[in-house]
């Protein structure tokens, strides 16, 4: 049952988290802006005029869906797993565990606020890229649709992590080690067509290629993969990690003594 | 109705030692509950299983009828906590960690800003509202947590060591607070390590040791087991020998200073009769600790002394 108490709850967390990352938008919002902008100049602009076309689009055009979904992804990632890691180690984290919600009314709240972050970057980015190329959206419900779903899955996984991490050195060793090859390899820069048998064969392990390339498809119309597959594939992920978030939460793993 | 109600409760952490032994206790609806123990005597376990911190092993509790495991939200409802350890977002202000408090518990934001200025105010913490709460002195800080804990106006408060840090002038006015509160119907749980605050401003007292409870008893009925209180005289010039006085035991700290445990018995008036009668004037007296204070460690040695 949805108590009005729980609405209130969940407005207040995500009121704090929206707070928290504007009070620092140096440090949340522009670090993404200027670090996509040198994308689009060096790889769309410089080098992209040399490599010509990829999958039947101007390589700057071919770029900027992956480069606005990687701009949400360690957004929305770092969000989470940054802000619930220093509510576990200034142990303000009480605050909410005393108080009379459920474990899911507080997933949610950090949830919320990391697709609120990735959001805001995304389009911030997505404003960028006009100054680039000329881009025409083929499906902007679907755009936003993927933009939501992909900030859900990735603030649930930066959850996972801050729920398990003793240190602040655990919270950068994922989106290092795990996190960022993934987005590369993740058909960011190149369609997998590029790569040999074999290889393309293992880009279908990795979730991240779907997400791009369904929102590519959302972006220009086009895609490697069935759209299908794409949607599964994030439904699935956000499912498992949904789940792993509100089992840690109710039996207090990495949370509570 | 009863407060609190804890039966059988243990607590056994992943690396195996086992803080709490199946306690059982009972706090009075609007009772001034201490309770007390060396640390890691299971105190702050306890309240933090009692509070949602922390995960209890076997046992139950329950807080106004509410039982934690069926009803964990109800028990929480009822609870206010100042936990030991400040526990706050150091970079957010006094005003916002008061008010995101009370939306935490559901409370709507108008009445949420109302509330927060009435605890702020009740704690003398207003004038501090937008700093942030890392540049607050530490007994502001502790009055910080106070006004966080009341802001949803919990039936049962928990102050885990509230004093702990604070100089004497605010910690005395903390008391007046807490008395206050108590007198309006909130009931009250206090750990503290100064046996001073729990003599003079509990009703009713535990003992813990080694996460078992050693004793739980009205503090008037605990106090009347003290035996013996400690004196420090300040004498007027030299005695050379130590008298011998029935019902009292003398210690000289220096030339001018005496010690002296006077048994309930015998009485403080008898001991001065003799001094008189000796022709010692004192030109000076106070009470070397409090009597709790000698309770309690006589307790813990008794308990150590069973043990061994």
């Amino acid at each position: 049952m949805f108590k009005t108490e729980y609405l209130v709850a969940l407005q207040t967390i995500t009121n704090k988290e929206v707070k928290r990352f504007l009070r620092i938008w140096v440090q949340t919002l522009l670090p993404s802006v200027i670090t996509t902008t040198l994308y689009f100049l060096i790889f769309g602009t410089l080098i992209g005029s040399r490599i010509g076309q990829m999958n039947g689009y101007d390589y700057m055009d071919f770029i900027v869906p992956g480069l606005i979904l990687m701009a949400v992804i360690s957004n929305a990632y770092s969000n989470v797993v940054s802000s619930f890691y220093s509510a576990k180690f200034q142990h303000n984290i009480e605050e909410m565990l005393v108080a009379p919600m459920p474990g899911w009314i507080i997933l949610m709240g950090y949830i919320s606020g990391g697709v609120l972050r990735g959001l805001i970057v995304g389009v911030l980015v997505t404003v960028v890229s006009l100054f680039f190329t000329d881009l025409q959206i083929a499906h902007p419900v679907m755009m936003v649709v993927v933009f939501l779903l992909t900030g859900v899955l990735f603030s649930a996984a930066g959850f996972i992590n801050a729920a398990y991490a003793k240190s602040f050195d655990d919270i950068s060793i994922v989106p290092t080690f795990v996190l960022t090859p993934l987005i590369y390899l993740g058909g960011v820069f190149y369609s997998i067509d590029l790569l040999p048998a074999f290889w393309q064969n293992v880009s279908l392990l990795n979730p991240v290629l779907y997400m791009i390339d369904v929102f590519r498809f959302s972006v220009l119309g086009a895609s490697d993969i069935p759209l299908q597959y794409g949607f599964t594939v994030i439904v699935i992920f956000i499912t498992v990690l949904l789940g792993i978030s509100l089992r840690l939460l109710s039996k207090g793993i990495g949370i509570r003594n | 109705m009863n407060a609190l109600e804890i039966n059988q409760l243990c607590k056994r952490y992943d690396n195996g030692f086992l803080a709490v032994k199946g306690i059982d206790l009972v706090v009075r609806q609007g009772d001034f509950f201490a309770l007390l123990g060396a640390n890691g005597a299971g105190k702050s376990t306890t309240i933090g299983i009692v509070a949602s911190l922390v995960n209890k092993t076997s046992g139950s509790v329950k807080v106004y009828g509410h039982d934690l495991d069926t009803d964990p939200e109800g028990v929480k409802r009822c609870i206010g906590l100042v936990p030991q350890e400040f526990n706050f977002n150091q970079f957010e202000n006094v005003f916002d960690i008061v008010v995101s408090q009370a939306g935490y518990y559901g409370i709507p934001r108008k009445k949420a800003l109302e509330r927060a200025e009435i605890c702020l105010k009740q704690l003398e913490l207003w004038d501090k509202r937008n700093e942030a709460s890392r540049e607050l002195s530490g007994g502001m800080k502790r009055r910080l947590m106070i006004a966080r804990a009341l802001v949803h106006e919990p039936k049962l408060l928990i102050l885990d060591e509230p004093t702990a840090g604070v100089d004497i002038e605010i910690r005395r006015s903390m008391w007046q607070f807490f008395k206050k509160i108590n007198a309006a119907g909130t009931t009250i749980i206090l750990t503290t390590h100064y046996l001073e605050e729990a003599e003079s401003l509990c009703k009713h007292i535990a003992i813990i040791n080694k996460g078992n409870v050693i004793e739980d008893m009205d503090m008037k009925g605990l106090l009347e087991k003290a035996d013996e209180e400690v004196f420090v005289l300040s004498l007027e010039r030299p005695v050379g020998q130590i008298p011998a006085i029935t019902g009292s035991r003398i210690e000289a700290v220096d030339e001018t200073t005496w010690e002296v445990s006077v048994r309930k018995e015998s009485g403080i008036h008898a001991l001065f009769d003799e001094l008189s009668r000796l022709g010692v004037r004192v030109t000076g007296i106070r009470n070397e600790s409090n009597r709790l204070e000698q309770l309690f460690i006589k307790l813990l040695a008794k308990k150590e002394a069973a043990d061994v």
